[in-house]
């Protein structure tokens, strides 16, 4: 009993999928799986709650404060993804019981990836997460954009995949170890062998994060794909990701941190800057968040370049805040409907507050969270990260970052002056839905508020940076 | 008295106002009117409130009064608030101006009104936190939250550029003030807390001052406005509401300037003495030449947009001279011009509400149909020349007075900005008010109704009762700009000792 319980969430969600694989095959009732995998779901997030600390299978996969955090975050993120997709399954044609199960399958991959500590079981987790992916972009089978959003996340995601196997097999190579506190022990500066391993292994994790030069499937999947699904890509896999190059460098390769520093620097620059320039010219309010999260991750992984233990507590804070919002906006790019029929153009949007005065609000504050403006949560996060940077000395990194951030606040104003400045057009029917209510309004409860009393997440962050130091 | 948090009253009452606008329901029959009293009545009673943290103010008293301090977000960065000398006159003008910005309101907005009063009430809260933050985050949280409703009034509710305009000033001024958040965090990892109380006591490292001092002016320069970033003042005034052009005017822009003298000066005394020759250039430059194109406008409130901008030169040159006269001189320029500019402003909005042009060729011989309005529009049109008797000669006396003791050049130059000053203001005024009414549309104008009159008439008497009996601000200001001057001295004096020890070896 004791081997398996550091990894009791993972087999308890694992059993629920099965089970409700074969239960989807008799009871068409698809509302009942849903409702099954979200108590499935929530059962998880209790268990990983309670679960003790520890270890299993010799050391390859670790249940420490980090990932505890880092789990909840991803089934958070699921749950969310769940609900939208109750949402507005009838309405996308997506109303299949494959669904919640594929989520689930992935959250499994995602948990692996969040405690894996062994080149293999990253791997594993990886490509179980990725697996998943690659079926829920093309979910909408007679939908062409889905279908060639699936293709085209599927092959960057193998290429992706091979790159990162070809870098663990390097490392493994050249240290004679899968684990990472082994691997640890043995790295030296100026191992060529290595830093290529590290470098191609970094490559891999960019493409799962999107990081700019590897971004270039984001904002075609994220278009593509059924929206839920792109909530989903939004928030659970980036998170999983990150967390696995957290886990990875830090743990494995903190030794030699300066040679994949200036990596991981010129990933951030690049996406900061390129996400924040390219999302001016978007149309597509989807394709604009493929771009925000692009860039989101560019911040965050400032703080993974400072290496150290603030830099770490600011991603667990930054990834928090970014989840909460891309809960909300996703909600409300759902919302975006009117009789049946969805919306996804910013133009849609065109004089939303004459009709919603209240979700305009809403909006408008996701918008300036997003940008980072005080006194909304957004604003905090960028503000831990930046903290980070200087006590790192990370200046120029900081500089550039928060210049990026002045222009990608121009993006994030367009919504809102299509919103409030432009002329009236449509009206939405889409937020009588009850379901996306549960998601949209304690979200922005939370952005607004978190100002007063930023304390408890600053704890937790501080909680799961101490894994590592 | 003293146990009650009423600083903490004064900046979230206007958010307690904003819950009760948000029930009221505007659709019902005089729900609009419900509105607009709700908003009315929680802007005085604010007003009311700082006026009796006045009376409560010792002003022989040089710590920071109505202190509060609780825990926020760690034991460096904590929700401290508290004001002096310096802090409460701004804060009492923000909440003076607030209803009288309400007031004019009340038949220029045309939709949205629940919205609107709002995003002025947040608005408030956010002003007032700016002026009594004693913690740099708590500041900066403020000082850019500010942005958010100004950014939806002028989009909203302003003119026909309004987009362009309201995308330039929000832009402008966050590329300013994110500068700022770094080096706010650089003092936070330098001395492990953001504390203003702490820090003005705080010997921060002279090389690291250099750098802080250009981070905190990249944001003030831009708030302020100075030249060459001044640019986005005259557009944002000319497309935003008539009281959203009051409050920019009236106080947005003096958050710069009280950054000024609160940070630069108080947190990096040596940086604001190397870079002093610095900001009297800038400072010359905009006096001159924005009154210079000031003289050439179309539109009345571009003409008085440029003189916001060249008048806050004065502020800017008065604070850097180091000198009690010119900082008093600076901060009573600021009480001046945010009287006499939010009046000027409301004037145009006056004419604007009529015949819906702000062309000062539309205009001419006002007078004939309006002459309790000419009568004001003089008194507001003296201020901003400076004219003795008024509260802007006060203020630019003391300036000049302090520049030409510093360094007599510069004080040629700005004296000649006093003399640009006339010429734009007067030929402003004759163009509008003098000649005769020949224009078509003007020939059933009417005068002030009485709302425009209680909303002028307060402005119009402060601007000439400061001009005569200026005593009451100096005896506010005096005791916090004696306190001030003698810590920046003693810094500098210890740096320049230093310097000739560190030469002699």
């Amino acid at each position: 009993m004791n081997i398996f319980l550091p990894i009791l969430p993972e087999i308890s969600i694992f059993i629920s999928a099965i089970f409700l694989l074969l239960l989807g095959l008799f009871i068409k009732n698809i509302k009942l799986i849903i409702n099954l995998a979200v108590v499935t779901l929530i059962l998880a997030i209790v268990f990983v709650i309670y679960q003790p600390i520890g270890t299993a299978f010799n050391n390859s996969l670790v249940n420490d404060e980090f990932s505890k955090v880092i789990k909840i975050l991803i089934l958070l993120g699921s749950l969310a993804s769940i609900i939208m997709y109750h949402s507005s399954r009838k309405d996308l044609n997506i109303d299949l019981y494959e669904f919640p199960i594929l989520i689930l399958l992935a959250t499994i991959g995602m948990l692996v990836m969040a405690s894996a500590n062994d080149l293999i079981a990253i791997f594993i987790g990886l490509e179980l997460q990725s697996l998943t992916l690659y079926v829920l972009a093309s979910l909408n089978r007679n939908h062409l954009a889905s279908s060639e959003a699936g293709l085209k996340y599927f092959l960057l995601g193998a290429l992706s995949s091979g790159l990162l196997l070809f870098g663990l097999s390097y490392i493994y190579g050249f240290t004679g170890n899968t684990n990472l506190n082994l691997i640890s022990t043995t790295v030296a500066p100026g191992n060529i062998g290595l830093i290529i391993g590290i470098v191609f292994v970094t490559s891999g994790l960019a493409f799962k994060v999107s990081a700019v030069p590897f971004h270039m499937w984001t904002p075609d999947v994220y278009e593509g794909a059924p929206t839920p699904v792109t909530a989903f890509f939004a928030m659970a896999p980036k998170v999983a990701a990150i967390a696995v190059a957290v886990r990875f460098l830090i743990v494995g390769f903190s030794d030699v941190a300066f040679e994949w520093q200036q990596i991981i620097i010129f990933l951030s620059i690049a996406s900061m800057v390129f996400a924040a320039f390219a999302a001016i010219a978007q149309t597509n309010i989807k394709r604009l968040m493929a771009y925000s999260s692009i860039g989101h991750v560019g911040y965050a992984l400032i703080g993974l370049a400072c290496g150290t233990e603030q830099g770490i507590s600011s991603i667990v804070i930054y990834l928090s805040i970014y989840l909460v919002m891309n809960i909300g906006v996703f909600s409300f790019i759902l919302s975006m409907k009117y009789k049946g029929e969805h919306y996804e153009n910013i133009s849609d949007l065109s004089g939303l507050y004459k009709n919603h005065p209240y979700y305009s609000v809403i909006i408008t504050v996701f918008m300036f969270s997003l940008a980072g403006i005080p006194p909304l949560a957004g604003f905090f996060g960028k503000f831990y990260i930046f903290i980070a940077a200087i006590e790192s000395n990370l200046m120029l990194l900081a500089i550039i970052g928060i210049l990026a951030s002045v222009v990608g606040a121009f993006y994030y104003l367009r919504i809102i002056k299509v919103i409030y400045f432009d002329e009236e057009k449509h009206s939405f029917d889409g937020f009588n839905h009850k379901s996306l209510h549960l998601l949209i309004h304690p979200s922005a409860f939370l952005i607004i508020l978190f100002c007063l009393y930023p304390l408890p997440l600053i704890n937790i962050a501080n909680y799961a940076a101490n894994a590592f130091y | 008295m003293s146990d009650l948090p009423i600083l903490s009253i004064i900046i979230f009452l206007p958010l307690l106002g904003v819950l009760l606008l948000s029930i009221i329901n505007s659709k019902s029959s005089g729900g609009e009117r419900n509105l607009k009293q709700t908003a009315l009545w929680v802007s005085t009673l604010n007003f009311v409130i700082s006026i009796v943290m006045l009376i409560n103010f010792d002003q022989s008293n040089v710590d920071f009064q109505f202190v509060e301090n609780y825990f926020w977000i760690n034991s460096g960065i904590s929700y401290h608030i508290g004001i002096d000398g310096i802090s409460i006159l701004l804060i009492i003008l923000t909440t003076f101006l607030m209803p009288i910005c309400i007031l004019a309101s009340y038949e220029s907005i045309k939709h949205s009104i629940k919205e609107y009063l709002i995003a002025f009430l947040i608005l408030e809260t956010l002003m007032i936190g700016v002026f009594c933050s004693l913690d740099l985050v708590l500041f900066y949280l403020f000082f850019e939250g500010g942005l958010i409703p100004m950014f939806l009034i002028i989009g909203i509710w302003g003119g026909d550029r309004r987009v362009y305009s309201t995308f330039k000033f929000f832009l402008f001024t966050l590329a300013g003030s994110v500068f700022m958040l770094l080096a706010i965090i650089a003092i936070y990892m330098d001395t492990g807390t953001t504390d203003i109380v702490y820090l003005l006591d705080y010997d921060l490292d002279h090389s690291l001052q250099y750098i802080f001092w250009l981070a905190f002016f990249a944001s003030f320069a831009v708030k302020i406005p100075m030249w060459p970033v001044h640019t986005w003042l005259p557009d944002a005034h000319v497309e935003a509401p008539t009281a959203g052009s009051v409050i920019l005017a009236g106080v947005l822009l003096k958050m710069a300037g009280y950054g000024f003298i609160r940070f630069s000066l108080g947190l990096f005394p040596v940086a604001s003495s190397y870079f002093a020759p610095l900001i009297f250039t800038l400072s010359i430059i905009a006096i001159i030449y924005a009154s210079l194109i000031a003289l050439v406008q179309k539109d009345m409130k571009k003409l008085i947009a440029y003189s916001s901008v060249a008048h806050m030169g004065f502020v800017t040159l008065g604070i850097f001279t180091f000198t009690i006269q010119g900082i008093e001189g600076a901060m009573i320029q600021m009480i001046s011009h945010g009287i006499v500019s939010a009046a000027l402003f409301l004037c145009v909005g006056i004419v604007y509400d009529r015949i819906h042009t702000r062309e000062i060729d539309r205009y001419g011989g006002l007078v004939n149909r309006m002459p309790v309005y000419a009568f004001v529009f003089m008194i507001f049109i003296m201020g901003s020349i400076g004219l003795p008797g008024t509260s802007g000669f006060i203020g630019e006396f003391l300036v000049l007075l302090a520049v030409f003791s510093v360094n007599t050049y510069f004080a040629v130059f700005a004296t000649t900005g006093v003399v640009l000053a006339a010429t734009y203001s007067l030929w402003l005024y004759r163009k509008v008010v003098f000649g005769s009414l020949v224009k078509e549309d003007l020939q059933d104008i009417l005068d002030l109704s009485k709302r425009e009159i209680i909303i002028l008439f307060p402005l119009a008497f402060l601007t000439i009762f400061f001009g005569f009996y200026p005593q009451p601000l100096i005896d506010i200001i005096e005791p916090a700009t004696i306190n001030l001057i003698s810590n920046i001295s003693n810094d500098i004096n210890l740096t320049e000792s230093i310097t000739q020890i560190e030469s002699e070896h």
